[in-house]
């Protein structure tokens, strides 16, 4: 804990301030924008699945939860502060219940994959019927598939006529990335993230070491979902539309292929899988001669089958062969002849 | 008592479909514990097989009943000797990769026959019965349903061939060690899977209109009904589209079909968490 607090958190704050000053330069800070959004919603899925060994197929249903509770809290409020709150304890408190009903009926990954991606379909059906006059929530009408448009977007807290939009924003959502990767940081460096980790290597042992492997499946499960609202209720200001198609399974199967190919049981994996493919995304919708989900698919297949542990796991390794390892192999060497003449002679 | 006949027809005709829908994923899933995520856009290739066909001039029956099967258990041969087969024995990364696998033949699908909606019309004109329309060809796939439940029941039961397969199922080391290769053994599974798979998206096409996207439609309700099955391949297959076929029913009936489909899905959440091994788990144990 204390080299965490001396040398990770500065070293990380160094690293992101740097990004975060450089990014810009780069690419404009619109699409970044929602680059920092997906990195923090492929980091929700990267915690709950890569450290809590929780597979769950329907993360999408988190984030549209997240943006349609900020959207239609931000008409009947008209102004952003409580909204975003809101956003972030509704998916938390709804992924709490749901996994609570999953953990303690103790389902495991096929089942779990299951259930997650029928509540995200139920959900997506929902909202996608919801276009009659009928369906309305104080004064926001939930709008079928044509979704919510015309909500507050963020403001000053306070002052529901200064907004926060265009750099100032892209600011603010690399700032609460930043803040989100520290708290989970410190989350999984805590006895909690330990045994979550133990959770997910070997769960009957840890249930046998007395640990409550339910409660605290739930508890990261839940986690999860707040940082995938969050995401939710900046992409909703960021788009400033909610859809249905936040809740389908082409975003859930997104979230998954960001993670897989960032690489799982990394912080940054993620993170970079998510903006990475994203700005691939990007960059391949400008042009039309291949199909973009051909592309997105044959991606991860190819993971799958060859890289299975992400690019960011091969890239550190890679870096071990050929920088790291010299100097252990040095001092390694030089021990074992010291031993070898000792033993030897 | 029109509206009564009317209504069993209509129930009868969700369950068949909701057979027809799962069988190719059971199949796959039952024998060798793999889930296919694809299996949706291998119907969905099945539909556009079937409307190729069509439009070269082929009877439809035949392109649905013999080159439909034929093409898209080919396509599935070639997608288990390429990816899967390295896969066996990893459910996620199966999972995974097969989940890739849908992506890439919708983006080829919409590469080649465009984004847009396409169709045939159905083969078989509907009737009244009283002050009601009623479809004909819900009969027919009715019919192929049970066609289908009899075939695999025959084939697994009375064949040399079904023997081999459900014993590689149940122990593929005793198979193996008794000289037939497992690999072998899942090669053909996986081909006839795909071929089902196929034969209902050809019969479904007439019905739908037909978008690269359509898989995603199936996939989860055949997922749903598969794996709230359990472990008995025919019996689960049975119960479960009895079971879920009948309450969407009743709902679409009485209050709208998108209820229904809400109805289904929530069904499956409350009997996977009463029932995590499925019903055939807990019940008709030792059945096939």
């Amino acid at each position: 804990m204390a080299s965490f607090w001396a040398k990770e958190v500065p070293a990380t704050l160094l690293v992101a301030a740097l990004l975060i000053w450089v990014m810009p330069m780069l690419i404009g800070t619109y699409t970044l924008t929602v680059l920092v959004i997906y990195g923090m919603l492929g980091f929700s899925l990267g915690l709950i699945w890569g450290f809590g060994g929780i597979l769950c197929f329907g993360q999408a249903a988190f984030f549209g939860l997240g943006a349609y509770t900020y959207a239609i809290a931000a008409i009947n409020i008209g102004d952003s502060t409580l909204p975003m709150l809101l956003a972030v304890l509704v998916p938390a408190g709804f992924a709490a219940l749901l996994g609570a009903m999953m953990f303690y009926g103790r389902l495991t990954d096929v089942y779990l994959g299951v259930i997650t991606l029928v509540v995200t379909l139920i959900l997506f059906k929902f909202i996608n019927s919801t276009a009659g006059p009928g369906y309305v929530i104080g004064k926001a009408r939930l709008g079928g598939f044509n979704g919510i448009p015309g909500f507050q977007t963020l403001n000053v807290p306070g002052r529901p006529d200064v907004y926060i939009f265009g750099d100032p924003f892209y600011y603010f959502c690399a700032v609460l990335l930043l803040i989100v990767y520290l708290l989970v940081s410190w989350l999984l460096k805590s006895s909690f993230g330990r045994v979550a980790i133990g959770i997910r290597e070997n769960e009957t042992r840890v249930a046998l070491m007395g640990y409550d492997v339910r409660a605290r499946k739930t508890v990261l499960f839940s986690i999860g979902a707040a940082i995938a609202g969050l995401a939710g209720a900046l992409f909703a200001n960021w788009g400033e539309i909610v859809t249905p198609n936040l809740f389908s399974l082409g975003q859930s199967a997104e979230i998954i292929i960001w993670c897989i190919v960032g690489g799982l049981g990394t912080r940054v994996g993620p993170i970079v899988g998510a903006a990475g493919l994203a700005y691939l995304k990007f960059l391949l919708g400008q042009q039309s001669m291949i199909d973009n989900t051909l592309l997105t698919g044959i991606i991860l297949v190819l993971f799958v089958l060859f890289l299975p542990k992400g690019l960011v796991p091969a890239v550190v390794s890679l870096w071990r062969i050929s920088f790291g390892q010299r100097r252990s192999i040095r001092k390694h060497g030089a021990r074992r002849i010291r031993s070898g003449s000792m033993g030897n002679g | 008592m029109d509206l009564v006949f009317v209504i069993i027809v209509e129930m009868l005709y969700a369950v068949a479909s909701l057979v027809l829908i799962s069988a190719g994923l059971a199949i796959v899933f039952g024998m060798m514990k793999i889930i296919n995520l694809a299996h949706g856009e291998f119907m969905m290739m099945g539909g556009y097989a079937t409307i190729t066909a069509v439009k070269l001039g082929v009877n439809i029956f035949i392109a649905m009943l013999i080159i439909t099967p034929l093409v898209v258990g080919l396509i599935g041969l070639v997608v288990e000797r390429l990816v899967i087969r390295h896969l066996y024995g990893r459910l996620v990364a199966t999972m995974l990769a097969t989940w890739g696998l849908s992506l890439f033949f919708i983006g080829l699908a919409t590469m080649i026959f465009g984004n847009t909606t396409t169709g045939i019309s159905t083969p078989i004109s509907g009737f009244t019965v009283g002050n009601y329309q009623v479809n004909g060809y819900n009969f027919f796939i009715i019919l192929v349903a049970i066609l289908l439940l009899g075939l695999m029941y025959a084939v697994l039961k009375g064949t040399r061939l079904g023997l081999i397969a459900r014993g590689a199922m149940q122990r593929p080391d005793m198979a193996a060690a008794l000289g037939y290769s497992p690999e072998r053994i899942y090669m053909a599974t996986f081909f006839c899977g795909a071929a089902l798979s196929g034969l209902a998206g050809a019969i479904l096409a007439p019905l739908v209109g037909l978008v690269p996207t359509s898989g995603g439609a199936y996939i989860a309700k055949a997922f749903i009904t598969v794996i709230a099955g359990g472990p008995s391949l025919i019996t689960g297959l049975m119960v479960s589209s009895g079971l879920f076929g009948f309450i969407s029913q009743i709902f679409t009936f009485a209050v709208s079909p998108v209820i229904g489909e809400v109805a289904l899905l929530l069904a499956a959440v409350v009997l996977l968490r009463l029932l995590p091994q499925g019903v055939t788990g807990k019940f008709f144990r030792g059945r096939m």
